[in-house]
């Protein structure tokens, strides 16, 4: 199978809600190679969620450039598809119907369409429940269904805002381990937001810790870890916890009185992008 | 009550044991054991009152209202063709109306939902209009309507616009906006996202304003064909009390009501069928 994914260039970006609000953030640059798993950790309201709908190409950045390979991004497409933090299926559309819908509005013809339909629904192990109403199943399958949504349409690039922080400890563990295996055997790039540090170092091959008003990718963490992670694995439990302590230095960092912040954080992303 | 009730008391056995059909049957049974009873209290009241006009010489005269004498009149009125001729006359009115409103009602209804601008702006002037009574309009409607039946259609369109238009707007408001993004962000069209997210999303919000615009049209049908036109179920009822003809006058009234009755019950059917929402069985 062809790999799927794309080099990703974001320079200068800023946004901000309204025109006399304070910017969300500003002047943000990431950089991520074909084919990786990229985490943004940061701590609530520090402009993660905003970030993702920018590039998903939902929001209009108000200042930057965002490029996939050589391609400027100015709109939504199914080639780089968000997966929220709720599942958010159509309650008038059966599994089959939602996991569909994408392909559907790509104007695919009935029979191809099911044949991946299928493929999908195995991927997340609802194959049973095809013809299921989605509001007959939990909330872990719900999310295994938007899920397979997403996955459906083989995108490039799938965003991720805390898409299992809803779900019990057993199946989050499971589909942490599943969507980056499936992202990892098809090739395509995973941008995940998470607050959960355990999250970050089970998906990621790095992790950006983004902080401060306006937001900034103040710190950068390689996850050098091999696969398959399991939790308990000691090199994963270090890793943990030395990503755990950079976090609470960058958050310090950026807790920091004004100008100290703007100083520290300038240093540190101008590092990053170096280092990228 | 006890006697009345033994198939339904075995069904509530049969539900016991756990079964659901069981108990959605028992439900059915009961459910048509008081839409029968109800029907069944109406008929006696209504016999009842005729026999008491019947038995007083004061009121012998108006006899032709009772039970018995109406029924009695429906195969006449069959055999003459004046009934189905009203009912059609009625039915083109009410269709034509409807159907503008509907046609009208329902784009504006999603524009309202979709545009805070437009729903700011627009919600004076409809709240106003609305507040005028349908056949206030009579006059003015003649007046720019060469024909009596385009006037009549003005006027059940006028009427039955704002509960389509409101409830559609209504239901619009209530969606999830979170389906859109995800629509747009699995690459739907403008057009996509109009025929497979909006119009299933707010289908049974629709079929309720419909099902509403379709009573508030109904009545004002009847006493818009009181006036002017030579057809229809109102100019009937008219016709007959200037004939006292009074059989036929209470046969024209009970078709109204049955008319009415199997519209709505139409309309709650389709609501039913359209809804994805739980728990409005
Ligand atoms: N629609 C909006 N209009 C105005 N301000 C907004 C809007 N959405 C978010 N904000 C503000 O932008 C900032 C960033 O919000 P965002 O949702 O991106 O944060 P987040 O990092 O995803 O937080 P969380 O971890 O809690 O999800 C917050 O201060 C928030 O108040
Ligand atoms: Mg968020």
């Amino acid at each position: 199978m062809s790999i799927r994914g794309v080099n990703i260039s974001i320079k200068g970006l800023g946004y901000r809600y309204s025109s006399r609000g304070n910017p969300t953030f500003s002047n943000l640059m990431l950089e991520s190679p074909r084919g990786e798993a990229l985490a943004i950790i940061g701590r609530s309201g520090c402009g993660k969620s905003t970030l993702l709908h920018i590039i998903a190409g939902l929001n209009r950045p108000t200042e930057g450039t965002m490029h996939f390979d050589d391609k400027k991004i100015e709109g939504p497409s199914s080639r780089w598809v968000m997966m929220f933090q709720a599942p958010h299926l159509f309650p008038w559309m059966k599994v089959s119907q939602n996991v569909g819908v994408g392909l559907g509005f790509a104007g695919w013809p009935e029979k191809e369409k099911a044949e991946r339909v299928a493929e999908a629904l195995k991927l997340v192990e609802l194959s049973d429940y095809a013809d299921t109403n989605v509001q007959d199943l939990s909330g872990g399958q719900q999310q295994r269904v938007a899920l397979a949504r997403s996955l459906v349409m083989e995108p490039e690039l799938l965003l991720l805002d805390e898409p299992f922080s809803a779900l019990d400890a057993f199946t989050r563990a499971s589909l942490q381990r599943d969507v980056r295996s499936i992202a990892k055997r098809l090739g395509f790039n995973l941008i995940i937001v998470t607050h959960d540090i355990d999250e970050a170092v089970l998906m990621a091959d790095r992790a950006l810790i983004m902080a401060g008003a306006p937001g900034k990718i103040v710190h950068e963490f390689a996850v050098n870890l091999t696969d398959p992670r399991q939790r308990q694995d000691p090199a994963v439990q270090s890793m943990r916890a030395r990503l755990m302590d950079a976090f609470h230095t960058a958050a310090q960092v950026a807790g920091a009185p004004a100008e100290e912040v703007a100083e520290e954080a300038g240093a540190e992303s101008s590092s990053v992008s170096q280092h990228a | 009550m006890s006697n009345d009730a033994a198939p339904g008391a075995a069904a509530a056995a049969a539900g016991l044991t756990g079964t659901r059909t069981s108990r959605a049957a028992e439900a059915a049974g009961r459910g048509f054991f008081n839409f029968s009873l109800g029907l069944l209290i109406l008929a006696v009241l209504w016999w009842l009152g005729g026999y008491l006009i019947a038995r007083n010489p004061e009121t012998q005269s108006f006899s032709g209202f009772g039970l018995v004498q109406t029924l009695q009149s429906f195969p006449e009125l069959w055999n003459q063709g004046k009934l189905q001729k009203a009912i059609a006359a009625s039915m083109y009115r009410l269709g034509g109306g409807l159907g503008i409103a509907i046609a009208i009602g329902i784009p504006i209804g999603i524009i309202m939902g979709r545009s805070k601008r437009f729903r700011d702006l627009s919600n004076s002037a409809f709240q106003f209009l609305r507040m005028i009574s349908p056949l206030s309009w009579m006059p003015i409607a003649v007046f720019v309507f060469a024909a009596w039946d385009d006037s009549i259609i003005f006027l059940i369109a006028i009427a039955s616009v704002w509960p389509v238009m409101f409830s559609t707007a209504a239901g619009l408001a209530k969606v999830d906006p979170a389906w859109f993004k995800v629509a747009r962000n699995l690459g739907a069209t403008p057009v996509q996202m109009l025929t497979q997210i909006i119009l299933p999303a707010i289908s049974f919000d629709i079929f309720t304003g419909i099902r509403l615009a379709l009573g508030v049209a109904w009545v004002v049908l009847v006493p818009a064909e009181l006036l002017g036109v030579t057809s229809g179920l109102g100019y009937a009822i008219k016709d007959a009390r200037e004939t006292l003809s009074y059989d036929h006058l209470t046969a024209m009234v009970l078709t109204i009501g049955i008319i009415g009755y199997t519209l709505d019950t139409l309309c709650a059917l389709l609501i039913k069928r359209f809804s994805w929402h739980r728990g409005d069985a």
